[in-house]
């Protein structure tokens, strides 16, 4: 009977998606994504437009964002809570992903960085060089688990790039603008340091994101096995 | 069947499949942690839906490569919008495992139908109230051996 209900349920949510579909017509062009397209070039200075949306545009909502990520972040690290000193940990992985760790972390390290710094240029960006950055760092903890992540320097990195993120949104406004906008590229279009403050932000985020989810991968694997 | 499908359509399909996929692991499982796996492709669906509402054929990505400036580029609002929703998302997911450890660790099981009885005994002692029964349930029955260590006593 549950069964059948829920089947229902969802042929009628399905007909409700496809009419949602039909009603919107998604494929209609949105005239905001255009007028972007001609105008982001000129006013930020950044090739990847995307980037120019994320924190040109909307920058703020990229701040509720982050802080969006550091509450789940809090939260898992508050369920989950701290180990038991005394409960044993599981042994050290075997060779192959001991070495492929070892070999593997500065090369993550550097894409992840390099990600980070030509997020106006090319497709990537602060989240994505973050997660990158992150699975560097949990490598490591894969391979040895009895080693971990000191939590301070990763609340420390996390700190400083939040709060250089809002401090960044504030000094625009000792110009007379509003918090967090962008302030015009100085730099050459397309070049390495160019697009203003856009470069600086995304390092933040990506060092807050990397820090972010290293800390709350760590504290994943830091709970105690259940019997 | 013509082998030049409409490429966009496909992809529609693909998402809506994945929304309904992901919904109907929600409904229909009763495994917790088969739930979250859900969730994630119900999310994946949405996000691909989201992302396909910008793409047009024959559009360039919204990015200028040496100075080449493409005739249409695709809108980079949902792109960005899909990059907020996959961070959020894991996030969320992250969250979600670790409330499914501390599950784990206090009762011991991940099914729903057993953790629903099992919280609602313990909502119940903690409230000092009996344990919720229907009124038409059988009366337990005692095995013989208890009732005869009841007698001993």
């Amino acid at each position: 009977m549950r069964r059948f209900t829920s089947a229902l349920f969802l042929i009628g949510l399905g007909l409700l998606i496809v009419a949602i579909y039909q009603q919107l017509g998604l494929q209609a062009s949105s005239n905001i994504g255009q007028a972007i397209n001609t105008v982001a070039a000129d006013q930020l200075g950044a090739a990847n437009f995307v980037t120019a949306v994320v924190l040109g545009y909307r920058g703020l909502d990229t701040l509720v964002e982050l802080t969006i990520l550091f509450t789940a972040a809090t939260a898992g690290a508050l369920v989950l809570g701290t180990r038991k000193p005394s409960t044993k940990r599981d042994p050290d992985a075997g060779f192959i992903l001991q070495t492929g760790a070892d070999l593997l972390f500065p090369l993550l390290l550097i894409v992840g960085l390099y990600i980070i710094m030509h997020g106006h240029l090319t497709p990537g960006g602060g989240f994505q060089g973050g997660v990158i950055l992150a699975s560097a760092f949990f490598l490591p903890i894969l391979a040895r688990p009895g080693s971990s992540i000191d939590h301070h320097w990763v609340s420390f990195i996390e700190g400083l790039a939040g709060a250089s993120f809002i401090y960044i949104g504030l000094l625009v406004m000792f110009d007379g603008k509003a918090f967090l906008s962008p302030v015009a590229g100085n730099g050459v279009f397309g070049e390495l340091f160019s697009a203003g403050t856009l470069p600086l932000l995304y390092a933040a985020v990506g060092l807050k994101v990397g820090a972010e989810l290293a800390g709350l991968l760590a504290n994943l694997s830091d709970t105690e096995a259940v019997d | 069947m013509d082998i030049n499908l409409d490429i966009s359509l496909m992809i529609y399909i693909a998402a809506g499949g994945l929304i309904l996929a992901g919904s109907a692991g929600i409904v229909l499982s009763t495994h917790l942690l088969r739930i979250i796996f859900a969730i994630a492709l119900l999310e994946a669906g949405a996000n691909l839906l989201l992302l396909l509402a910008s793409y047009r054929d024959g559009t360039a990505v919204p990015i200028i490569v040496d100075d080449h400036i493409p005739a249409v580029m695709a809108d980079p609002v949902p792109q960005a919008l899909v990059l907020t929703s996959i961070v959020i998302g894991v996030g969320v997911l992250a969250l979600a495992l670790g409330l499914v450890i501390r599950v784990q660790r206090t009762y011991g099981t991940l099914d729903i139908r057993e953790l629903r009885e099992r919280m609602a005994e313990d909502i119940a002692d903690d409230a000092g109230i009996g344990r919720p029964v229907s009124s038409h349930a059988p009366l337990p029955v005692q095995a013989p051996g208890v009732v005869g260590a009841d007698a001993n006593e």
